[in-house]
């Protein structure tokens, strides 16, 4: 009966708990002296900065310049769109590539021999310039124009980042697909499923777990990436802090103001595949572990929890 | 009356490794058949030859008098296409040694994934028989659980009502207790039992030799791709006629 009541509880009779050992515990002299030199490094390269002839006032003057914020939004643009078309094409690719046909694996290996195996900087200036080869472009009678009012530099930054991306994103999808033990498509081909039917409910979000932290690292290499179409005279964020860095003489303090925006992005976007990932883990281990912020509010129950015992 | 399953001459190589070497067995509507031998004998891949998930390469296998795989026209034979393999499939359950549920289901999505996807039922009526289903293998409470919460015994009964969900006519258990803890396989083998007092045709790969005794109607004891010897369960098990069974059986009885 007392067991029971304490289980009940806990607080108002704490079981006698086991005396803690009580040692004097082993001193780590070096880890002192490695915090102490790289806080002292740290100090020295600030100080540098802050001594250096920086306009530091610049940097928030035209963090929200109207000109700035337009390649923020243009370099997310082109961000998205042309993960887009990668994750797209990348998917059919990799399906192509794992098909039976010998053709179609074929074309699927050799566009991503080509495109994963020239610099994605050549392939926008040569999208670009496609134009000293190609006057027109004639799709009959759905579209004809001249090439050079045809390739804006938004196309070409699209075309010559997404279609670089798919190569990777073939091979990302490909490992994720073949990552799905084939018990499962068994499994969903002896309850009369079609291959199709078996790729989409079954195999596909399985791979989907081995696909997206990959994908993840992808998106933001891909933000930063975009700072090339420069190349193809494309509004993006360094294009713009460029041009103001220009304009007002602040050069180095507008390029720290791009850092920073791309730092900014590229944060929100860690945060955005940690949920993701969160989300295609279900299933996959007995209890899913807990957000960032089921932590805190965990630790913070806890803690208080802690304060009750020791005062009562 | 039409056997169930019906093999002649069935022949299976995978290179040049020939696993199948000729297998001739007839196997009766509710009858409950059980297939017997070392590992490598060819039990599992004769197994998975009946709902094609193998290719034979000669002989002929029918399925309620149906050709596996193939059509028949006068003396020719067309190959079925990939969604007529799959609709006769759906009348064919089978139970894995791995159980292979699809993890990223719950319980009760894994039992209704076929017949709404499949079957295109509501998921209302297919909800509702799962649930019955799963109340029969014992784990109405488990509905919700995803496989990775589940005990290997447990898994192995959500994937007989995954099969069951079908309503097939024929199910095809391949081991489907050697991946288990011994305490946990007489939860699986009483679901089994329980099918096969309700007149499920039932092709069991097993080591179970209780099981097969006391359950089977028949037995067929496989060596190196050939049916060694055949027979009532009580004769095969307590009276082998041939060498190799009576050391098999010696070694696991």
């Amino acid at each position: 009966m007392t067991t029971k009541i304490d289980k009940a509880d806990p607080v108002d009779t704490p079981p006698p708990a086991p005396e803690n050992i009580k040692a004097i515990p082993v001193r780590h002299y070096g880890r002192w002296i490695t915090a102490v030199v790289a806080i002292t490094l740290i100090v020295t390269l600030v100080m540098a900065f802050a001594r250096g002839d920086v306009n530091w006032g610049a940097i928030p003057d035209y963090f929200f310049d109207k000109e700035v914020l337009r390649g923020v939004r243009n370099t997310v643009w082109i961000t998205i769109l042309s993960m887009a078309l990668g994750v797209v094409l990348g998917i059919i690719l990799a399906v192509m590539r794992l098909s039976k046909n010998p053709v179609t694996s074929s074309i699927a290996w050799g566009y991503i021999w080509f495109f994963r195996g020239t610099p994605v900087y050549v392939q926008l200036l040569v999208w670009f310039n496609l134009g000293l080869v190609f006057n027109y472009i004639n799709l009959g009678p759905i579209y004809k124009d001249e090439w050079s009012d045809f390739m804006t530099p938004f196309l070409a930054a699209l075309l010559g980042l997404g279609l670089n991306e798919a190569a990777y994103m073939a091979e990302i999808c490909r490992a994720g697909l073949q990552a799905v033990d084939e018990g499962q498509t068994e499994a969903a081909q002896a309850l009369g499923m079609s291959h199709a039917k078996t790729l989409r409910r079954v195999v596909l979000p399985q791979a989907m777990r081995v696909i997206v932290p990959p994908t993840g690292n992808e998106f933001i290499n891909m933000l930063k990436t975009t700072s090339l179409v420069i190349a193809v005279q494309y509004w993006d964020l360094l294009q713009a802090t460029t041009n103001v860095g220009q304009n007002t003489g602040a050069t180095a303090e507008m390029l720290f103001l791009a850092a920073a925006w791309y730092l900014i992005l590229t944060s929100v976007l860690s945060v955005g595949q940690y949920y993701l990932e969160r989300y295609y883990a279900r299933g996959s281990s007995r209890s899913l572990p807990m957000t960032p912020l089921q932590r805190i509010r965990v630790n913070l129950l806890s803690g208080s929890n802690r304060q009750g015992g020791v005062s009562a | 009356m039409t056997a169930m399953v019906k093999a002649e001459g069935v022949h299976k190589s995978f290179g040049a490794v020939q696993v199948l070497k000729g297998i001739d067995l007839e196997v009766a509507p509710r009858e409950v058949f059980c297939l017997i031998g070392p590992s490598g004998s060819g039990k599992s891949t004769f197994l998975r030859c009946i709902n094609h998930l193998e290719k034979i390469n000669s002989g002929r296998l029918y399925v309620d008098g149906d050709l596996v795989g193939y059509r028949q026209k006068g003396d020719k034979l067309y190959e079925l296409r990939d969604r007529e393999v799959a609709e006769k499939r759906r009348d064919i359950g089978m139970v894995f040694q791995r159980f292979n549920l699809f993890p990223h289901m719950t319980a009760l999505e894994n039992v209704i994934e076929a017949p709404v996807q499949v079957k295109k039922e509501t998921k209302a009526v297919a909800r509702e028989r799962a649930l019955k289903l799963l109340d029969r293998v014992g784990l109405a409470d488990k509905a919700g659980n995803y496989p990775s919460q589940l005990s290997g015994g447990q898994q192995q009964r959500v994937a007989i009502a995954r099969a069951l969900a079908m309503e097939p006519k024929l199910m095809l258990f391949d081991e489907p207790t050697s991946a288990l803890d011994p305490e946990l396989v007489g939860d699986v083998l009483d679901v089994m039992r329980g099918l096969a007092e309700d007149g499920m045709t039932m092709i069991v790969v097993t080591h179970e030799m209780g099981f097969a005794r006391e359950v089977g109607d028949s037995v067929v004891f496989m060596d190196d791709g050939v049916v060694v010897e055949s027979g009532h369960p009580r004769e095969v098990l307590t009276n082998p006629q041939h060498e190799r069974t009576k050391s098999f059986l010696s070694k696991v009885l």
